[in-house]
Order: structure tokens, then C-alpha cells, then sequence
């Protein structure tokens, strides 16, 4: 019977110590956490640093959808007046979030890296119209996306695709600060091939 | 100013006194063992949380109330009124500040100071397992009436260990008027260092009255989805939920006028040291229920019949010696 009251008392104490421990809860809205660098969010379209759409609406990036959640209708550049490097360029680019399973096959697929995940997460909406993202909200969401998906922790600038027109020859060739790469990952194995 | 005026003005204070804490116990207790399980806590609806019970109450409120093909209409409607109404009738003997002068007359600060107030006690206290009995068995389900089941035993078996520790402090102070032994506390000292044994048998039988952890068998949601609450909903649910806390109101504030000295205090006697030992006690049961897991059915049986009871009565017996031989 002592030793039961001393287990009592214990267990007593125990609880009563926890009034003084840090709480795990996250008071999620006020406080985020940082996301992993392999997060894959909200799409984002990418732009060469002279300004030009990396897009060239090649469509590979629908067809890798599994849930077909990305509509693409190219045309063809004007040579004066270029909207991207190449022939065509996506005149409409829409990717219906409704529908994506964030799978980033369409990153994947991508041959000039002009789409990619990025960390929002925050897509809550409430009309469907409204999950249809444009080109605009793609490529500048800075600017044309729902502002409540920006929180400064959240949204640390992240590996920027860089990179200029002439890199465009060795697309196969990550452009520098990939996310392939991250920061603080380790770098990818160097496999030896063949001899 | 007649009587009955004052009666019932004194009725309503009770009354609106009770119904007021209530949510704040439930914030109280939610607000605490969060923080003993290294949570927050409801800190979203007003200032920490404070307005969460309004809240929760609205949303009872508009909650459908559903009511069972297979339940006794009558029972079913009259349990969760009954509960209410006797965790409310409890507390009318609970003297909360000495008598005060209004309008030319002599108000004492209780709804009414019995000559058996320690029996009405008792009394009162068990109709509200009549609540519960008739919840589970209208209901109509088997998860209530196996909750009602366990609550019949488990209050049959602690009653007469609230009623033993009671005895003790009614030998002491030769009165079962709460008023008088509030005054006799005032006179001589607190009831616990004459009765520690009383007052812990109390606090054990008091936990086990409000079937609060770990003497919650009667609701039991891990095991008898919610025991006799099972099939209640909307503001039926909320009748037994508000006689729940008010039940634990109550059981605090007796313990702290039979055993801590009530409105008593060393200096400034008031409504305000009532309240602090009330608190005292609220955080402790809130502080018992984050510690202890529920015990099994067969372990509450053994605990009062071979353990607490016999010890009680053991208390009686020499109290009873003791008072007789010192005249």
C-alpha cells in the first residue's frame, strides 16, 4: 500500500511538472513552419533572367499529368516580338488545382524547367472557378495569386531557376540552384559509368 | 421586503451563481489539462479562450435533437432535467459568506440552512443518480444502460462513503446544520486536522459522486461510447454536461465548508475564501484526472467495499469513542 502511494504521488508530480514544460501545440495561422526544400505546393512558372517565358508550350507536362489537371494551348512566337526562347511559347497555361495531386511529374516532365512546386500551401478557396490558376498567378503569384499564400517564414526565396536562352543547349544539365540540390541535402551520388 | 422575496431572491442568486461558474469550470478544467499534457488548450475564442464555452453552448444549442425510435418518451425528456435539477438542489445548503444587512433586514448568504443540512446533502446528491439511472435505462440502447449499470454500483457503493465521511465531521461538531458547522470551525479550527482521514475518504467519494477520472466508469468513452449519454444530444446532452460541472462545483464547495472552514478565512471572512478553496479543489480534481487512468470495474468495487469503507467506518467508530470519552 506505501508503494502505491508513492507511485501516487509520482504520478502526481509528473503532471504537475508538465504545467511548466514548453507546449507542443503550433498555433498554426500565426505560427508556420518552414516547409522541407522538397515540398511540392502551388505551381509556379518560371521565367530567363532577360525576362523571357521558359515555357515553350510543348505540352509534355499535360501529358505527364495523372490527373489531367493542366491545360496548355501554344503559339507561335512572333520573332519580333519573342514571348519565349524558341518557336512557340503557351499562350494559355492553366493548371486546375482542384484536380492536382501534387506529384510533380509535370516538374519532371518539363525539358526546360519552367514549371515547379513550390512551398504554398495555403490553396483553400471557396469557389471552383476560383482553383483554376492562370498563366499570370503561375508566373508572377507574387502579384496575381491569393495574397493569404505568402507568409515570410513560409515563403523563403528558394533556389530560383536561372540560368539564360543559351543554356537552353544542355537542358539535360541542371540549371545552377536546381532543387535537385538543396541546400543542406546531400549531393546527389556520382555514379562511375561503365570504364 | 417579505420573506418569500427574499427566499426567492436568494434561490435565483444560487441559481445564477451556479449557472454562471459552470462554463468556467469547463474552461477551467480544458485550459489545465491542456497544460499538463504540454497542449494549449481553446485559446481561439476570445481572450485565452475565455468566450469558448458561450461558444460551445450556442452550438449545443442549435444541435439537433435526436431522440431514439426505441425510448421511453417520458424518462427520456424528464433524465436530463432531473440531473440538472439535482446537482442545483445540492448546493442550496452551502452556506457562501456570513449573514449580511440588506434593506433593514438580516440575509444569511445561503438558500436555506437546514437543521439536517448534512443529510439533505446525502439526500440530494443521490437523486442525481436517478438521472442517470433513467437516461441510460429510457435510452433504450445497451451502451446506456450498461453506463447506467456501472453508475447504480459505483454510487451505491461511494455514497455510503461521502455519508461515513460526513458522519465524522457531524460527530465533531455535534450539528448537521452546514451553518453550524461552519460557525464550530470558526470557534475551534478547521475540520481536516482533526479529520484528515474523513476528508481524504470525502475527496475519494466526491470523485467517484461526479463520476469524474478516475471514477468515470459511468461515461467511460473509450469503452461505453459515452455509458448513459450514449443516445442524448443537442441540449438534453448539455443538461447533463452542465449537471456534471455543477456537481463538481457543489462537491468543492462542501468539502471546503465541511473540512476547510467555507467563507471562513484569517482575516476578511467572504464569498472570496469559499471561492479560493473551490478553486483549490477544482484544480485538484482537474489534476487527479490528468494523472490517474480509469480503473477497471473490479478494482472500484474492491477499493470501496474492502478498502475505504472498512476504514471508514474504522474513523467513525474512534471518533465516536474519542467525542464520548472527552464528554
Amino acid at each position: 500500500m506505501f508503494a502505491d502511494l508513492k507511485a501516487l504521488a509520482r504520478g502526481l508530480w509528473t503532471t504537475l511538472r508538465h504545467l511548466r514544460r514548453p507546449k507542443n501545440t503550433e498555433l498554426y495561422p500565426e505560427q508556420k513552419r518552414p516547409v522541407s526544400e522538397r515540398f511540392r505546393g502551388r505551381h509556379r512558372l518560371y521565367r530567363y533572367d532577360n525576362g523571357l517565358e521558359r515555357c515553350i508550350g510543348c505540352h509534355l507536362c499535360a501529358g505527364a499529368c495523372p490527373s489531367q489537371a493542366i491545360l496548355v494551348i501554344a503559339a507561335e512566337n512572333d520573332p519580333g516580338k519573342p514571348v519565349s526562347f524558341g518557336e512557340r511559347y503557351a499562350k494559355q497555361f492553366e493548371v486546375n488545382m482542384i484536380r492536382c495531386i501534387f506529384c510533380g511529374f509535370c516538374e519532371e516532365a518539363c525539358p526546360v524547367e519552367a514549371i515547379r512546386l513550390g512551398p504554398e500551401y495555403e490553396l483553400a478557396d471557396e469557389t471552383r472557378e476560383s482553383f483554376v490558376y492562370t498563366k499570370e498567378m503561375l508566373l508572377d503569384p507574387e502579384r496575381y495569386a491569393p495574397k493569404r499564400q505568402f507568409h515570410a517564414d513560409v515563403d523563403a526565396p528558394r533556389g530560383r531557376a536561372g540560368g539564360r536562352p543559351e543554356d537552353e543547349a544542355g537542358v539535360s544539365g541542371a540549371p545552377p540552384g536546381h532543387r535537385d540540390t538543396p541546400t543542406g541535402a546531400r549531393p546527389p551520388v556520382q555514379k562511375e559509368v561503365g570504364q | 421586503m417579505n420573506d418569500f422575496t427574499i427566499s426567492l431572491a436568494r434561490s435565483l442568486i444560487a441559481v445564477a451563481l451556479l449557472m454562471t461558474a459552470m462554463p468556467y469550470i469547463t474552461w477551467f478544467e480544458r485550459r489545465l489539462l491542456s497544460q499538463m499534457q504540454a497542449r494549449v488548450g481553446p485559446n481561439r475564442v476570445g481572450l485565452f479562450g475565455l468566450l469558448q464555452p458561450l461558444a460551445d453552448g450556442l452550438k449545443l444549442f442549435f444541435k439537433e435533437d435526436v431522440r431514439p425510435a426505441g425510448a421511453d418518451r417520458l424518462l427520456f425528456v424528464t433524465a436530463p432535467a432531473m440531473a440538472l435539477f439535482a446537482a442545483i438542489a445540492t448546493f442550496a445548503v452551502v452556506p457562501i459568506g456570513p449573514t449580511v444587512h440588506v434593506a433593514g433586514a438580516d440575509v444569511p448568504m445561503v438558500v436555506a440552512d437546514l437543521p439536517v443540512g448534512a443529510l439533505y446533502v446525502v439526500g440530494a446528491s443521490s437523486l442525481g443518480i436517478y438521472a442517470l439511472l433513467f437516461g441510460g435505462w429510457s435510452s433504450g440502447s445497451k451502451y446506456s444502460l450498461l453506463g447506467a449499470l456501472r453508475a447504480a454500483a459505483q454510487v451505491v457503493s461511494y455514497e455510503l462513503l461521502l455519508g461515513m465521511a460526513i458522519v465524522c465531521v457531524v460527530l465533531i461538531h455535534g450539528s448537521m446544520s452546514i451553518g453550524d458547522i461552519v460557525a464550530g470551525q470558526q470557534r475551534t479550527a478547521w475540520t481536516i486536522w482533526m479529520q484528515p482521514i474523513a476528508f481524504v475518504l470525502y475527496l475519494i467519494a466526491a470523485c467517484a459522486e461526479t463520476n469524474r477520472a478516475p471514477f468515470d466508469l459511468p461515461e467511460a468513452e473509450t469503452e461505453l461510447v459515452a455509458g448513459y449519454l450514449t443516445e442524448y444530444s443537442g441540449m438534453r446532452f448539455a443538461l447533463f454536461f452542465i449537471a456534471e460541472y455543477i456537481n463538481m462545483f457543489t462537491v468543492s464547495a462542501l468539502a471546503a465548508t465541511l473540512f476547510l472552514g467555507g467563507w471562513s478565512g484569517p482575516f476578511w471572512p467572504g464569498p472570496h475564501w469559499l471561492l479560493l478553496k473551490i478553486l483549490l479543489f477544482l484544480f485538484l480534481f482537474v489534476w487527479v484526472r490528468a494523472t490517474l487512468p480509469r480503473l477497471r470495474y473490479d478494482q472500484l468495487m474492491r477499493l470501496s467495499w474492502s478498502t475505504l469503507i472498512p476504514l471508514a467506518m474504522l474513523n467513525v467508530a474512534i471518533t465516536a469513542v474519542v467525542i464520548v470519552a472527552l464528554g
